[in-house]
């Protein structure tokens, strides 16, 4: 008993992540599932009438799908994604043991896509690649966000909260002021949501297809009018890694719906 | 481009059936703009046609009005088994066609 | 829709053409019901009344109408009075439909009216009307 008192002080000077000041309290999470219309609401949650699904099921069938010089499938490697996928998107971004770069899910697919199977990259936001996040992604659906960003993650966690809280734009905002000081309360007719990563890629009614957190990212900037940084930019995976950590909890939900 | 199709697997003869079907289709509308200003050729689903042995059952005129990924849910009266056959075609010609199929008893 | 057209309505102000009543689209009606009498009965159109977003809008018609060989719903039509197309979509029913009854998502430019007309074997005409207010994202999006 003295040992796990004199260990559980131990943590508490080193201070882990999970001590870390949160704006948003973790019992006061909300996904963005929670400001929909009950109209979206039912259209994520019906697994036929979500378009979502649709990329989910293309992706399904790339995921056996032969590519590349190699001749080999993700299936080849990684066998049933239903079994080695569960929960890998659940602990994304994630550091590279080999280059230290952080990577988002996309990231590391195409990193496999050209390292293993020895292809041509999908480009970003292309349907493929949209289809083998969105695959992969679904194998974790229901389960908790919990990426770690202890070790060599800590210092693109605080890059990552760095950018959240650095003011930007032609409106001068930052992430905070919307999604962190004003959730719940409305811009005109849109209810501001606490901005969580937990149904991407989704599907987005604005966009009329499927898209990536970092196109959703994009569309933020866009909103206060700063300049957009290119897909694949470190700083979306920054930030990605920042607000995996403040949606600590929250379950994944790809293919979301979203406005 | 992928669609399906949801039907329940089995119904009593006279029985009247749900059918529910979602296509993957961009539906362009062909009044937005790419990036360097161009305008984007429409192509959306002009005609989506379902068959149950062979006759017709519901068939759609559709517009740019319908939204992207078109999603239908309709009626049909269920008589003997047989295979539910889906087609459409858009405005570049491209055509695609699912199929499912119901067995019928009593 | 491309926002960029939208920047002066982004953030701060709901664009006025939003709101804007447009009329009845008579000419979007009568190119399919060629002048015939239009009451508005037996149809039922379920629409929300208010949409988060005009690319996809969930609504239903259902008519009442038995559906036998004699006397069935030919066809229900969709028209916006605000679309640039107004003829939204024709779905064409049969006595193999069992019930006439259908859902589907559309888009729709702008608050307006959409009116569900249901043809009957006979030649007769019914319709049902519903107003929608379709609202803007606060937010450019250029992604």
């Amino acid at each position: 008993m003295k040992a796990l008192l004199l260990l559980a002080a131990g943590m508490l000077v080193a201070a882990p992540a999970w001590t870390q000041n949160r704006v948003i309290p973790q019992a006061g999470l909300k996904s963005g599932f929670e400001f929909l219309s009950p109209d979206l609401k039912k259209m994520q949650l019906d697994d036929f009438a979500n378009p979502g699904t649709l990329w989910v099921d293309r992706g399904e069938k790339l995921w056996r799908a032969e590519a590349g010089a190699a001749k080999k499938s993700c299936a080849d490697c990684h066998g049933d994604a239903r079994a080695s996928m569960k929960g890998v998107a659940a602990r994304y971004p994630q550091v590279d043991r080999h280059s230290g770069d952080l990577m988002t899910l996309e990231a590391r697919i195409l990193q496999s896509r050209v390292e293993r199977q020895k292809a041509v990259p999908f480009a970003r936001e292309s349907e493929d690649l949209l289809a083998l996040s969105a695959y992969v992604a679904y194998q974790s659906r229901g389960m908790a966000m919990e990426a770690d960003i202890e070790g060599a993650a800590r210092k693109h966690f605080d890059a990552g909260e760095a950018m959240f809280f650095r003011r930007r734009g032609q409106l001068n905002l930052n992430c905070a002021h919307c999604h962190d000081a004003n959730w719940g309360r409305t811009l005109y007719a849109e209810r501001i949501s606490q901005g969580q990563p937990n149904a991407y890629p989704a599907y987005r009614l604005e966009w009329q297809t499927l898209g990536s957190l970092e196109r959703r990212l994009r569309a933020c900037l866009s909103g206060v009018r700063a300049e957009i940084l290119p897909f694949g930019s470190p700083e979306y995976a920054d930030l990605a890694l920042y607000l995996s950590w403040r949606a600590k909890g929250l379950p994944i939900e790809t293919p979301g719906v979203r406005r | 481009m992928s669609a399906r199709i949801q039907i329940p697997a089995e119904a009593k003869r006279g029985e009247i059936i749900e059918v529910r079907i979602l296509i993957q289709h961009v539906m362009e509308t062909g009044y937005r703009f790419d990036d360097r200003g161009t305008p984007i050729a429409r192509n959306v689903i002009t005609s989506i046609l379902c068959n149950y042995n062979g006759r017709e059952v519901m068939r759609a005129d559709t517009s740019s009005g319908i939204a992207a990924n078109p999603y239908l849910q309709f009626c049909m009266l269920a008589e003997a088994s047989g295979e539910l056959v889906l087609s459409w075609v858009d405005d570049e010609g491209v055509r695609g066609t699912e199929r499912a199929s119901l067995s019928v008893s009593g | 829709m491309k926002r960029r057209n939208f920047v002066f309505a982004g953030l701060f102000s709901l664009s006025a053409l939003a709101r804007a009543q447009a009329p009845v689209a008579d000419p979007g009606i009568f190119a399919v019901t060629k002048g015939a009498r239009l009451a508005r009965e037996r149809v039922k159109l379920e629409m929300p009344v208010i949409a988060e977003n005009g690319n996809a809008v969930p609504l239903k018609v259902s008519v009442s109408s038995p559906m036998t060989a004699a006397d069935h719903v030919k066809a229900i039509h969709l028209v916006s009075d605000r679309n640039p197309v107004s003829k939204i979509a024709s779905f064409y029913l049969g006595p193999y439909s069992g019930r006439a009854e259908l859902s589907t998502r559309v888009r729709l430019a702008g608050s307006q009216n959409v009116t569900a007309i249901a043809e009957m074997s006979d030649g007769s005409f019914w319709m049902d009307r519903s107003h929608i207010q379709v609202t803007l994202s606060a937010c450019v999006d250029d992604s």
